[in-house]
């Protein structure tokens, strides 16, 4: 039982959702920053990779929150989420990119519209999407709806690659307006080539802020990185703007559940006789729900993918839909902390880390080049020469990591089902439930029920 | 347990005033339906009358839940009409029959189990402005949403308290006893501001002092003007406590009348009681 005491001292030092977050986080930055000490990283390297860490922190929270929505609250079996993570990343590329001349690098333009009003498109698309998939399949049994989810993000993936969508002219003028893209498409197999301002250029011109942060990178170049800090400084506030995303999802994913709305879709994820019963409309609460978890993956994508130098159809494979799963799986269904954290570890151990860990090696020692299969080096192992075999699984993690997954959550389902915080109690309502003034006494209560 | 007498400040739940309702708020009549080759229910006519207790009893895949899903809109009929306060309720989707006020309790308490009795009772009250996503979370608005919470809330309270179930709210519905639940699902039920109830088989799986106690609330609640429809297996139960008796057998209506009547009826004794008696 000192488990359970451990877990209970625990709880008791850290008794509110923002301590567990900052704790959570806290050991988590420590972790890599100190690693990154200890084998000799530069404020450069470090600063990258923390970066980085936080840049997957985020996306993974937020998706995980989103998912949270349509399964944890739910219980919508949407193992779709990357195709609207795709259209969402997709429309806003088509929407922004600027018209092309012909004979450019970039074969296929866009609209050349601000980007701004392409994210809003994109994130719309995806809830029209989100509508389409939702207004047949939400009417069938649960398990349907995996079905036609996963089916429906192979379908936008393989739409993504297809010659015929690859490339079309635009008409000139459409109802009278006259358009500036003349060729628009989705790239096939090439994907697209996002020659637009980055989001995060974007987002500070628009605030009037590009100023003092250009300001604000002299100052590091001055100070710590003396050679081209943009990048680093970029990649760190990005990742701390992922956050602050994070946070709006999580504000608004807690008052939609912390409502009577959220009570229904709790009630349609128990029984959704009953509450058809109880006079509610289950398939619009349910639609609403489907489609507001749809729009917020798609936004989910785009921040994920918008800022890259360019898109293609193999990053939308469903991989990156059973690990939003496994991120949710680890945080525990039905708790908005317990998702965010669940992106947070999930992204920190399982995604980013091996990775980090095999950069930390290789920075560290100056091991060469690795065997070019695994028989060279279980021969080497073989003739107790460790160094090979070491090297090879190094140049592995990539796919070692699914192993690593697969092992965590089989360890899961046996020990801990519930994930992290999904075994709590969060009540769906606005306001506290326990009685108005004050409790009858407790006397009375003893006696009152009727136990068998 | 010991049967706390009825204390005189014991909570009450007034039935909420509907003008113009008809005497007889529920017409059932030539409801029909079959599944594949088998007819469930055949040529069904009864009426239920206002601020009544009426039993349905019958066999064992007599129709009577069958019936309860057609009146419901669980199920859809083959043909028949179902009336409600005079107006046609058949075929429509089951929310909106009990939006009218026909409020249903199922034959397995049905209790949302991960969902504490509290969430359980606060789902029940209709026209929540908050189960409109936007209001739940616009600043400003949602203000208006707790202010009705708050109202609701108070009900939620007084009921429970009337079932003595208060001491559960807390707890998660799913580890609630076979009789709590029943409790809990009839509480559920009247929050929804029914003016008529019906229960399938609500004294199933439930201990006798824990069935009088059901019993005292259901003709306490006839007293303040509620209709109940129920179906159940326990003929001397109904025969005790209902003031008409609707027989089924085979998907027909095979006697409707006072108890008295039923019990002499021949074709009752033979059909229910396979001749026993």
């Amino acid at each position: 039982m000192t488990e359970t005491t451990l877990y209970d001292r625990f709880e008791r030092v850290i008794d509110t959702d923002p301590k567990l977050v900052v704790a959570v986080l806290a050991v988590i930055y420590l972790a890599y920053i100190a690693s990154g000490v200890a084998f000799g990283y530069s404020l450069r390297g470090q600063l990258n990779s923390l970066a980085n860490l936080t840049f997957y922190i985020g996306v993974f929270g937020m998706l995980a929150l989103a998912l949270n929505l349509h399964w944890g609250y739910t219980g919508l079996f949407n193992i779709g989420i990357v195709g609207f993570m795709g259209i969402g990343v997709y429309v806003t590329a088509i929407l922004a990119k600027p018209p092309v001349a012909q004979g450019g690098a970039a074969q296929v333009g866009g609209f050349g519209l601000p980007l701004g009003i392409a994210v809003i498109g994109g994130v719309f698309m995806a809830a029209f999407f989100g509508l389409l998939v939702g207004l047949p399949a939400l009417r069938l049994r649960a398990d349907y709806l995996a079905i036609v989810t996963i089916a429906f993000s192979e379908i936008v993936r393989f739409t993504m690659m297809s010659r015929t969508f690859q490339e079309f002219t635009v008409p000139d003028t459409v109802l009278g307006y006259d358009l500036a893209a003349d060729t628009v498409g989705l790239g096939g197999g090439g994907g697209l080539i996002l020659n637009y301002a980055s989001p995060l250029e974007a987002l500070l011109h628009a605030l009037y802020l590009w100023e003092p942060y250009l300001g604000f990178v002299s100052f590091v170049q001055a100070n710590l990185i003396a050679n081209n800090p943009r990048p680093v400084v970029d990649g760190v506030v990005y990742g701390l703007l992922l956050l602050a995303v994070c946070g709006l999802y999580y504000w608004l994913l807690t008052w939609t559940g912390e409502s009577p709305f959220g009570r229904v879709l709790k009630a349609i994820r128990e029984d959704e006789d009953v509450a058809n019963a109880l006079g509610k409309d289950t398939n619009r609460f349910k639609l609403k729900s489907f489609v507001l978890g749809c729009a917020l993956m798609g936004f989910g994508g785009i921040l994920w993918y918008a800022g890259r130098g360019s898109i293609t159809p193999p990053s939308f494979r469903p991989n990156i839909t059973f690990f939003v799963w496994i991120a949710l799986i680890i945080g525990g269904a039905g708790s908005n902390t317990g998702s965010f954290l669940g992106g947070a570890v999930f992204a920190a151990l399982l995604y980013e880390g091996p990775r980090y860990i095999k950069n930390l090696i290789e920075v560290a020692f100056n091991l060469g080049d690795g065997p070019g299969n695994f028989g060279q080096a279980m021969a080497a192992l073989g003739s107790l020469d460790p160094v090979p075999f070491v090297l090879y699984t190094l140049n592995s993690i990539s796919e070692l990591r699914l192993v690593i997954m697969g092992v965590v959550l089989i360890w899961l389902m046996h020990n801990r089902p519930e994930g992290m915080l999904g075994h709590r109690k969060e009540t769906a309502a606005s306001i506290d439930l326990s009685r108005p003034g004050g409790a009858k006494s407790d006397a009375a209560a003893a006696d009152g029920g009727d136990q068998q | 347990m010991s049967e706390a007498d009825e204390s005189a400040g014991e909570p009450s739940i007034p039935i909420e005033d509907t003008d113009e309702m008809s005497t007889v708020p529920l017409e059932v009549e030539n409801l029909r339906k079959t599944f594949g080759g088998i007819t469930a229910v055949d040529d069904v006519s009864f009426e239920v009358e206002k601020g009544s207790l009426t039993g349905l009893i019958g066999p064992n895949g007599a129709g009577k839940s069958t019936t309860f899903n057609l009146i419901t809109g669980m199920h859809d009929p083959d043909s028949g009409t179902v009336r409600f306060n005079g107006e046609e309720i058949t075929g429509l989707a089951p929310h909106e029959i009990a939006n009218r006020g026909l409020a249903r309790t199922f034959q397995i308490a049905r209790e949302l189990e991960e969902m504490t009795v509290l969430e359980n009772m606060m789902l029940a009250p209709k026209g929540q402005i908050g189960e409109t996503l936007w209001r739940s979370v616009t600043p400003g608005v949602r203000s208006d949403v707790q202010r009705q919470e708050t109202q609701h809330l108070e009900r939620v309270w007084e009921v429970l308290d009337f079932f003595e179930i208060d001491h559960l709210a807390e707890e998660y519905a799913g580890n609630l006893s076979g009789g709590q639940r029943k409790l809990l699902e009839m509480a559920r039920a009247l929050l929804t501001d029914p003016d008529m109830l019906l229960l399938d088989e609500p004294f199933a799986g439930v201990n006798p002092s824990l069935e009088k106690r059901l019993l005292e609330h259901v003709h306490e609640l006839r007293e303040q003007g509620y209709t109940f429809l129920i179906v159940e297996h326990d003929m001397d139960l109904i025969m005790e406590n209902c003031e008409r008796v609707i027989v089924m057998h085979q998907g027909r209506v095979l006697k409707d009348g006072t108890p008295a009547e039923v019990k002499q009826s021949e074709e009752v004794i033979e059909a229910y009681l396979g001749g026993e008696v």
